[in-house]
């Protein structure tokens, strides 16, 4: 046996860690499909594919995106328990800090995302201002005459897109005393989640049928990559220590494994997997529940990942060695 | 360079508390919260059983994960024994440093920063012990600096069998426990 009994008791740390509540995960989660969103809009533009249709939903969804990043550092705010102090972040930056780089990162991936939104000012903006964004409608005509300014443009938001997402999951495995996000990969699995909930969004909202198909099969092959990465993601973990096994078996057959199998795997990969290659092979019509599900899946896989994180715990393996 | 460490001998301590109420008095930790707490650590097959009473608290470690993932710089090593610390007019109250400890020593102050031990820096400067040290009915606790060969805490470390908690996370810890 090895019980141990502590007369610690403080609040969000005892009986388990559970500092972070529902904004963190929240702000993952739209951080990694606004990371997704901007890869996705940069690759059309770079690739010149939005010139296939005036209708190219790469210039509707950054508009989106800017908003779900407002709400997502809204979410970001909430969590924070010293806000008057929050300027703090931005007088300094500090290089072992991946929280201080998503910080920097973050102030970038505004002005990115916003090029690509005013590439296409919306017609109904056009006329409910009436002359008022002449030059913003004059800027955004003159980039998109020009295709080295449009690449440009394109490459910036993928080269950001992937910063933002890259940084939404070493943020969590840099801290090395949760035995569940210590693992080198979390940041390929929060980026390839935010890429497939963003192409599905794209694929929701695309109104051009060729974009449409193209966005669904490019959603497939996310949600088939995820995954292959969640098993190298398990892999890891089980081959590990042994605080790395039981922290994988929370999710696989642990308290959190409910939520996980019928939530993240389940509805929000295998099944919108299956309608989206049956819409894509002409079976049945193109539907919104499986960009639906698979979004859903991706804020289950946040929530899941942070809670049973903070649950992981060095001290739960630890035993003294035996003085006799 | 000093580098402060505190060595407690788990064949004394009795588990009674005083270092924790000593330590809420003088930093006026508030009610609710603990910056040191005792732990009962039973371990073995019955009837052949081992038991350590262990004074806890923030291990002030050479490789300070809570330092390192603080985004504004207001978790800091102070440089005089390396003892960490927190700038409150720093602090955001983000929370990773709570995340990063393994040994869950912080938590967040109900003023919105995070707080831990601090090893009594104030009482430390001016040449006295932390006050859970200070306090001790059974003498079971040791403060001092490890860079002197001759201080009490290295020839403790050197005379006796010791341990220090989790060493395998890397952080390289500086509490450690006589056995």
């Amino acid at each position: 046996m090895h019980e141990l009994t502590t007369t610690r008791h403080n609040p969000l740390i005892d009986p388990t860690l559970h500092v972070w509540g529902w904004e963190i995960p929240v702000y993952l989660f739209l951080g990694g499909m606004v990371a997704g969103i901007m890869i996705i809009s940069g690759y059309f533009l770079f690739s010149g594919r939005h010139r296939a249709s005036t209708q190219c939903s790469c210039f509707q969804v950054p508009l989106v995106g800017l908003l779900l990043l407002t709400l997502g550092m809204l979410a970001l705010f909430l969590d924070l328990a010293h806000k008057p102090f929050t300027w703090r972040l931005y007088t300094t930056f500090e290089i072992k800090s991946p929280m201080s780089w998503g910080a920097w990162i973050l102030i970038l991936v505004y002005p990115a995302l916003a090029a690509v939104a005013a590439l296409r000012v919306p017609e109904s903006w056009r006329t409910s201002f009436k002359g008022k964004l002449a030059g913003l409608v004059s800027f955004s005509e003159r980039t998109r005459a020009s295709a080295a300014a449009t690449k440009a443009i394109g490459i910036v938001n993928m080269l950001l897109g992937g910063l933002l997402g890259i940084y939404t999951g070493v943020l969590l495995s840099a801290l090395g005393a949760r035995p569940l996000w210590s693992s080198s990969i979390l940041w390929l699995l929060f980026v390839i989640s935010g890429l497939s909930s963003a192409a599905a969004f794209a694929h929701m909202i695309a109104r051009d049928p060729y974009e449409r198909v193209l966005l669904a099969k490019a959603d497939n092959g996310f949600l088939i990559f995820e995954l292959f990465v969640f098993a190298l993601f398990f892999i890891g973990l089980v081959s590990t220590s042994e605080v790395h096994l039981r922290a994988a078996e929370l999710l696989l057959s642990g308290a959190f494994a409910p939520t996980f199998w019928v939530f993240v795997i389940g509805l929000g990969i295998v099944i919108p997997l299956i309608v989206q290659l049956m819409a894509v092979n002409g079976t049945i019509a193109h539907t919104p529940v499986a960009p639906i599900l698979v979004m859903g899946g991706g804020l289950a896989l946040r929530f899941v990942i942070v809670s049973a994180g903070q649950f992981s715990h060095w001290m739960n393996a630890h035993g003294l060695p035996l003085p006799f | 360079m000093a580098r402060f460490a505190m060595v407690i001998d788990t064949r004394q301590c009795v588990g009674c508390m005083d270092c924790v109420v000593a330590c809420k008095t003088e930093n006026g930790v508030p009610e609710g919260f603990n910056r040191d707490w005792i732990v009962q650590d039973v371990n073995g097959v019955f009837p052949t059983l081992h038991m350590e009473i262990r004074s806890e608290r923030c291990n002030h470690c050479d490789n300070p994960p809570c330092v390192y993932c603080c985004p504004t710089g207001a978790s800091h090593v102070h440089d005089l024994g390396g003892v960490v610390l927190v700038y409150r007019e720093k602090c955001i109250g983000c929370k990773a440093c709570l995340a990063a400890c393994p040994y869950d020593a912080r938590f967040i102050h109900p003023d919105g920063y995070a707080d831990k031990c601090t090893f009594c820096i104030h009482r430390v400067e001016k040449g006295l012990d932390p006050s859970c040290v200070a306090v001790c009915p059974t003498y079971c606790m040791y403060f001092g600096d490890l860079d002197d060969p001759l201080s009490e805490v290295s020839q403790l470390l050197t005379s006796r069998p010791h341990h220090a908690l989790l060493p395998e996370t890397g952080t390289k810890p500086h509490i450690y426990y006589l056995t």
